[in-house]
């Protein structure tokens, strides 16, 4: 089984945000990169389901060369291979015109992603893929399994999931309690050093969307404190002053 | 011209969700000086559509069949694109939910559109482009983003916009489409629904426990709580790793985000990770025994105690309310 995994290089989930100061672009002086969470989960499983089964597990990054230190990390998880798109990710629809260009070069079987981008939180780039493949799109899954040459998945939808099945290829998007995410160890950096991360030139796509400025949100004035003693006391402010009940 | 509407049902009804972007997308239709229709899909009350008209729909394109009472994405990608057709849309709105990002994304490639997700304001109209604002970095900042493509999408987050009341009626149109086997592929087989439930993502208040609940066994105090003051439930993703509550309740980075009206944090530390996922609600309460929790910065009314001493007190109170 062939299975892709789509990356994304985002800030590590405790970083302060801020902005350069004509607020046009986000500040990523200081920053700590990481794999998008919900990635870890896709490229976790892939990693699973290629040890039990074979096959193999490639990785794909469209990205600028800042990238290059969590792809080897991907690699140093036990992805086999890697591709680097060599370009800033416009938008959604750039970003999934060279992934779906590349899935369809190798003829995956298995295209896995996050449920969705910490950084710009998109939630698009699976469903772009996928209708640019003509293939269906599990999003978001919380389990995978595949058995011959079909799958079985769970979604998560609101108040429950759904079990589906359906053959290959295809495209998930995955969230927790889909693999327990790993972490690298020495034989893996190590060997990582040596296995292909091939730096191809975008194809030509538009992007759909312009972001002009960034802005953040306004701060809270302070908290009110209440009495434990006296707790009662919140439900009635929460009716009279911030009237929401 | 016009502006599209998606509508999405739960157990016949008409979502909360759907009702805000109908809203919203009245208003759009209205500054933009054209027309405004919706589309429906599965298992909906006829009646319920025709109340759209209080929001200010003029016609909704109804598809009633039976192969897609559950969501299935191609086969629904069908019925939009061709209510686009109908209505000559030029601006589909959709709900930022699992269900409208799918769509979506996957009508932005069919149109070669504009899609915007995750929008917290109404459109800025320059010519023929649009500006919306739009929450990134998980609830820690935001994006103004300009949509120049002719086709525009926009995904509305939940609980953003107020659902107007107005005078009026919808027409209710039948839409026929004709699906192959290949629209249906990833039809679930099965599913499972907690019923009856207040569902966390549409829920306007929400009752949330962490680690400070120190076990399962404590729930009904949270569970007490949220049904005295009719709220969801849900919790942090130590609590869910530990097994003591489902997954699907997590909230935070790697989790459900939500912005509910009311979020009641009790023992919860909040962590960054946390707080991305719950950040945009209106008003937060924290309850937790140590005063130096970093929760405390983030919230609007808070006590200082212990949870099985704090949240009984609470429920007491709330039911005396609704009495
Ligand atoms: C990549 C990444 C992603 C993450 N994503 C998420 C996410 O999506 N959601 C999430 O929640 N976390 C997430 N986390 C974890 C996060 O960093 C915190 O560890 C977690 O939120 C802590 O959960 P907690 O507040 O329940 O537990 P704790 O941090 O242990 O806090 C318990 C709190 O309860 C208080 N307390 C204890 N006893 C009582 C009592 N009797 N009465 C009142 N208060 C009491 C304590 O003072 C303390 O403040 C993520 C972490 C990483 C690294
Ligand atoms: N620049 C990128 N390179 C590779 N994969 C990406 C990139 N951006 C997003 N993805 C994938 O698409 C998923 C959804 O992203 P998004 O649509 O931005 O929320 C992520 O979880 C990744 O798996």
């Amino acid at each position: 089984m062939k299975i892709l995994v789509c990356i994304s290089n985002v800030p590590d989930t405790t970083t302060k945000i801020t902005f350069t100061p004509d607020n046009k672009s986000f500040n990523t002086s200081g920053v700590q990169f990481v794999i998008n969470p919900y990635d870890e989960y896709a490229l976790t499983r892939a990693i699973e389901l290629k040890e039990a089964q074979g096959g193999s597990v490639t990785v794909i990054n469209v990205g600028e060369a800042d990238s290059d230190a969590n792809i080897r990390k991907a690699l140093a998880i036990g992805a086999d291979d890697a591709i680097r798109v060599n370009a800033r990710p416009a938008d959604a629809l750039f970003v999934a015109r060279q992934i779906a260009h590349y899935a369809q070069e190798g003829a995956f079987d298995l295209i896995l992603m996050g449920k969705e981008s910490v950084d710009y939180n998109g939630y698009q780039v699976h469903g772009m893929v996928a209708e640019l493949l003509g293939l269906p799109a599990i999003v978001p899954a919380i389990k995978l399994d595949v058995t011959g040459n079909t799958a079985t998945l769970e979604r998560e939808i609101e108040g429950g999931k759904e079990i589906i099945r359906v053959d290959l290829p295809l495209v998930a998007s995955c969230q927790q309690p889909m693999a327990e995410p790993r972490i690298p160890n020495m034989r893996g950096i190590m060997t990582a050093r040596t296995k292909p991360l091939k730096v191809v030139e975008p194809v030509d796509a538009q992007p759909g969307t312009i972001y002009e400025r960034y802005s953040l949100p306004e701060k809270k004035s302070g908290v009110k404190l209440i009495d434990p003693a006296n707790a009662g006391e919140l439900i009635r402010l929460l009716r009279t002053e911030a009237k929401i009940i | 011209m016009a502006v599209l509407i998606l509508i999405e049902c739960a157990d016949g009804q008409i979502k909360k969700s759907s009702l805000e972007v109908a809203s919203y997308g009245a208003q759009v239709a209205e500054a933009l000086g054209i027309s405004v229709a919706a589309v429906a899909i599965g298992d909906i009350n006829p009646d319920s559509l025709s109340a759209l008209g209080r929001q200010g729909i003029k016609v909704v394109y109804f598809n009633n069949e039976s192969q897609v009472k559950d969501f299935v994405a191609s086969a629904y990608v069908k019925v939009v694109a061709q209510a686009i057709q109908t209505s000559q849309a030029k601006v589909l709105i959709l709900a930022n939910s699992t269900i409208g990002a799918a769509i979506g994304s996957r009508l932005a490639v069919r149109l070669n559109a504009s899609l915007a997700t995750n929008v917290v304001s109404l459109p800025v109209i320059s010519g023929e482009t649009l500006t919306v604002r739009r929450g990134v970095f998980s609830g820690k900042a935001f994006a103004d983003v300009k949509l120049t493509a002719d086709f525009k999408i926009i995904a509305v987050k939940k609980n953003a916009f107020d659902i107007g009341e107005q005078e009026g009626s919808a027409a209710v149109e039948p839409l026929q489409v004709a699906f192959t086997e290949a629209d249906l592929a990833g039809a679930p087989q099965e599913t499972i629904r907690a019923t009856g439930k207040i569902l966390l993502t549409e829920a306007d208040k929400v009752v949330s426990g962490g680690r400070g609940m120190r076990g399962p066994e404590n729930w009904h105090l949270l569970e007490d709580l949220a049904e005295a003051l009719r709220a969801a439930t849900a919790c942090s993703k130590p609590v869910s790793d530990m097994g003591w509550r489902p997954h699907h309740e997590h909230v935070g980075q790697t989790g459900i985000t939500i912005s509910p009206n009311l979020y009641i944090a009790a023992g919860i530390s909040g962590a960054i990770q946390h707080l991305a996922g719950v950040n945009s609600s209106k008003v937060i309460v924290v309850i937790n025994k140590d005063p130096e929790a970093p929760f405390f910065k983030a919230a609007d009314y808070g006590i200082v105690g212990d949870v099985a001493e704090v949240l009984p007190k609470l429920t007491e109170a709330a039911k005396a309310l609704n009495q």
